[in-house]
């Protein structure tokens, strides 16, 4: 079978989110249980087996696929819940798990020997030696690379795998430790890896004050944004902090990656998917970014030397994006 | 779509007194939507005060959530407090807004117990449109239609 070719992955944090990734032409949803196996773990949102069974079936009838992430690291005190979380992915006939812990990779390829994997982007792996292991001993059919490198570095992966390489296009950008960021964890005590979230809402607070909006994070003042400022997300990473006499986003401001305009290059390249970030956000988010996408990727598929990206196109993602700019991140990077 | 109150409206709403507005809005809500949502998962949001505050109105609304459907409560403080202006709680309502997008355009705060907001809006971000639609009495329903699909039309084409 070819390998695939730009499938368009996008997020569901919720079954009208689903229906609105699969209605507007993803080829593929990924979500999440109602817990901390996925870092996405925040109250009210994911699928219990009720929305589960209905969203896979939703999809499947209009012969799309269904991912599972089960991306955070499992303690031992907690293992089984991770277990079985495979075990519903399994029965409920998800196409695909995406996991990080080679310890549930093993579990996974031991009790459900046809279940495809997928290596998550908090893996952290980032070169093919890495990728290749992971094929080789838990048959990895397809990674997600971490945002870190240039896509020059992403071709010289590619060329030397079998495995499908899926890369970020659209959403929300972190300091990219991915897998290894414990930064929440000094100010709130859970950290994604194993919480599933970077700022659990019970250690978020904002409140509208005569200098601005103040975010804290479990007390710790991290932000105050003027009447006319952006807000982002309210993680240490994106705060301002005073160093030295200035307040300034001494870590990184917040940016949203928008990779619409690279999208003849990873063309060229072959790259298997696209994955666009956001299980946190809403059914009308879901809506406008995977049609957005879905026309792109038709249109650089139809032909990738005319490609341009519309103004229209990048206006609507702009409109939904985090922070007031957007980036290549580092897949444009002129030094190595 | 364009829904702003004039200046007079909004002063005269704001100087009305909280309790009856929270009840009509309950009474209303109670009559509509709560059909299609009262098989949700309401557990964790027993016993907590919510606010809705439309600032270009002024009008805030108590309330909190009982077996039976949302129950007025007198002005006081709340768990968590939701601020947007009458046109995004609108476009939140008829689900053409993302509260994120909201959120980082400063339209949309969330003040007081983050964590029950949060899960406030993903509750009903998981229930579907058109399953809040049929609770509607028909033609209260196809006017509610008519008026997202047009906004969808407008924004999205």
């Amino acid at each position: 079978m070819p390998k695939p070719l730009l499938e368009l992955i996008c997020p569901a944090g919720s079954l009208p989110a689903l229906k609105a990734a699969v209605d507007h032409g993803a080829d593929s949803v990924y979500l999440g249980l109602k817990d901390n196996t996925n870092a996405r773990n925040f109250s009210g949102l994911n699928f219990d087996a009720k929305a589960l069974a209905e969203g896979v079936r939703y999809a499947h009838a209009k012969n799309r696929k269904v991912l599972m992430a089960l991306n955070t690291y499992p303690q031992p005190t907690t293992l089984k819940r991770w277990q079985q979380a495979v075990d519903t992915a399994a029965t409920a006939g998800l196409d695909a798990i995406i996991l990080a812990d080679p310890g549930l990779m093993a579990y996974a390829m031991k009790t459900h020997p046809h279940l495809r994997l997928h290596l998550s982007v908090q893996g952290s792996a980032t070169n093919y030696e890495a990728i290749n292991f992971y094929h080789e001993h838990f048959g990895i059919q397809r990674a997600v690379v971490p945002r870190v490198l240039s896509l020059p570095q992403v071709e010289n992966v590619v060329q030397h795998t079998p495995v499908e390489i899926e890369l970020f296009g659209f959403g929300g950008l972190c300091v990219m430790v991915e897998g290894r960021c414990l930064l929440s964890s000094y100010a709130c005590g859970d950290s994604p890896n194993t919480f599933g979230a970077c700022s659990p809402g019970h250690a978020v607070r904002w409140q509208q004050t005569p200098t601005g909006m103040e975010t804290r994070l479990n007390g710790v003042l991290i932000d105050r944004y003027a009447d006319h400022e952006k807000a982002g997300y309210p993680t240490l990473c994106k705060g301002r902090f005073e160093v030295q006499g200035e307040t300034y986003y001494a870590l990184e401001e917040p940016t949203s990656l928008n990779t619409l305009e690279m999208l003849p290059e990873m063309h060229r390249i072959g790259i298997a998917a696209i994955k666009i970030e956001g299980r946190q956000r809403s059914p009308a988010y879901v809506a406008q970014v995977t049609q957005v996408w879905r026309a792109a990727i038709d249109a650089v598929k139809r032909n990738p030397a005319t490609f341009k990206p519309q103004p229209a196109w990048l206006t609507q993602l702009d409109k939904v994006s985090e922070g007031s700019m957007h980036t290549l991140g580092a897949y444009y990077r002129p030094w190595k | 779509m364009k829904l702003t109150p004039p200046a007079a409206l909004a002063k005269l709403l704001a100087r009305l007194p909280a309790y009856p507005a929270s009840l009509a809005f309950a009474t209303a809500f109670n009559l509509t939507v709560w059909k299609s949502l009262q098989d949700l998962d309401w557990e964790a949001l027993q016993e907590r005060r919510f606010c809705v505050h439309v600032r270009d109105t002024g009008i805030k609304l108590w309330f909190s959530v009982a077996t039976s459907g949302l129950k007025a409560e007198k002005a006081g403080q709340a768990d968590v407090t939701f601020t947007a202006t009458l046109m995004d709680f609108t476009r939140l309502a008829l689900r053409l807004e993302d509260p994120d997008t909201l959120f980082f355009n400063r339209r949309l705060l969330i003040e007081g117990d983050t964590d029950l907001g949060l899960r406030v809006k993903n509750m009903l971000d998981g229930v579907e449109f058109e399953t809040l639609l049929a609770s509607f009495p028909g033609v209260l329903g196809r006017l509610v239609n008519r008026v997202r699909e047009r906004a969808l039309r407008e924004g999205m084409a």
